[in-house]
């Protein structure tokens, strides 16, 4: 059966309070996930306090305030700090998001920081997305073709380049594939939304010739139909995307094939 | 230790080229049953109280048979693909196999028995 409780090594134990910064009206605590392979140790919640009134408005500006003032061991991905790079996804205040353009603003209380949910830890914030982008890069996203390249290029009229929209916004940071319940207990075989949207993305494209092969590869009761259409990948999605009406778009073509 | 890459691994041993006709079907007893289901009910629900003549003079009516054979019929189809949708959801192994295996045999019991009590008040 899946697993519904977390191994013995693997609860969450009390970790250390920081000091409070010295001379600071507007303090707001910070409840923070710890763990390092680097010892035999449980995973722990940390907890800072930052002075809101010397720091920027998103979480990201926050956790990269406490790793330059208070704690430089803790470890998380960032890079473009807006909402492009995908890097600073992790579960905040119980939402997978983007830690850069979540706004401290919008949590009320302490702000809790955890990993993306149901993913092996590299360490602290940081998941192991390994198999995650293998099950991306084994959809083939990317165009293929039989007919001999254009002198200059594949043509799309604006109608089928629309098609695109809503879907090549994606800038894979896993949220959505981590806030699946179906992903959680049946990653090794389910694709998830994150790699299903890409996949019907490739599948709409009107210039791509390996429709028919895209769908023959989804047509599996795990790979694709795992889905049960539980709508968190889109509730949960900080780039405003559906990937649970992608998905349904191609369970439609696949029975518009057989019907 | 397994030296198998990720990319083995998210492939896996490729598509069993099956799982639109299970999603078609359930689509479609779902709306089967929406329509014949309430029917049922309601033709159920008026004979409670009624005496056993009464009770089988209606179950043995053509129409009634016929609405009550079908509800038995894609009713316990419908939930024995849905129970086993729920089984591979959260059961591995030969665990998994063993109740797939046990709601088959529940369901076509079920529907046999069903059936079977249906064609005696019907026939």
């Amino acid at each position: 059966m899946v697993q519904l409780t977390l191994p013995r090594n693997s609860r969450i134990t009390t970790g250390k309070t920081w000091p409070k910064p010295e001379g600071a009206a507007n303090l707001r605590k910070f409840s923070i996930y710890r763990w390092t392979p680097d010892d035999d140790d449980n995973p722990r919640m940390d907890t800072y306090f930052v002075d809101m009134d010397d720091c920027g408005p998103m979480v990201l500006d926050a956790l990269i305030k406490i790793k330059t003032d208070i704690d430089p061991t803790l470890a998380f991905r960032r890079s473009c700090r807006e909402g492009i790079c995908g890097s600073c996804a992790m579960n905040i205040d119980g939402i997978n998001t983007l830690a850069c353009i979540y706004g401290m603003d919008e949590i009320k209380g302490d702000v809790k920081i955890y990993p993306l949910p149901h993913m092996p830890v590299v360490r602290d914030l940081i998941p192991d997305l390994t198999h995650w982008y293998a099950q991306h890069a084994s959809i083939k996203p990317w165009l293929q073709t039989e007919t001999n390249p254009p002198q200059r290029e594949w043509k799309q009229s604006i109608e089928d380049r629309e098609k695109l929209d809503g879907l090549y916004e994606c800038v894979m940071c896993a949220c959505c594939s981590t806030a699946c319940p179906s992903y959680w207990w049946n990653a090794d075989r389910f694709l998830g939304p994150a790699t299903l949207l890409h996949a019907y993305r490739w599948i709409i494209d009107s210039r791509d010739e390996a429709t028919g092969e895209r769908l023959d590869d989804l047509e599996d009761p795990f790979k694709l139909y795992r889905c049960h259409t539980i709508m968190n990948c889109t509730k949960t999605c900080p780039k405003g995307l559906n990937p649970a009406k992608a998905i349904a778009e191609i369970k439609k073509m696949m029975v518009d094939r057989m019907v | 230790m397994r030296f198998i890459t990720p990319r083995k691994l998210a492939k896996g041993r490729g598509a069993a080229g099956s799982g639109t006709e299970h999603h078609w079907y359930m689509t479609m007893s779902a709306v089967g049953l929406a329509l014949i289901v309430p029917t049922f009910l309601y033709i159920f629900g008026s004979t409670l109280g009624g005496t056993r003549e009464e009770v089988l003079a209606t179950f043995s009516h053509p129409a009634v048979a016929i609405l009550t054979g079908l509800v038995l019929f894609v009713g316990l189809e419908h939930f024995r693909k849905g129970a086993i949708m729920m089984i591979e959801d959260y059961w591995r192994g030969s665990t998994r196999k063993v109740l797939i295996m046990s709601v088959t045999v529940l369901t076509y019991g079920a529907t046999a028995t069903g059936l079977f009590a249906l064609a005696k008040i019907a026939i």
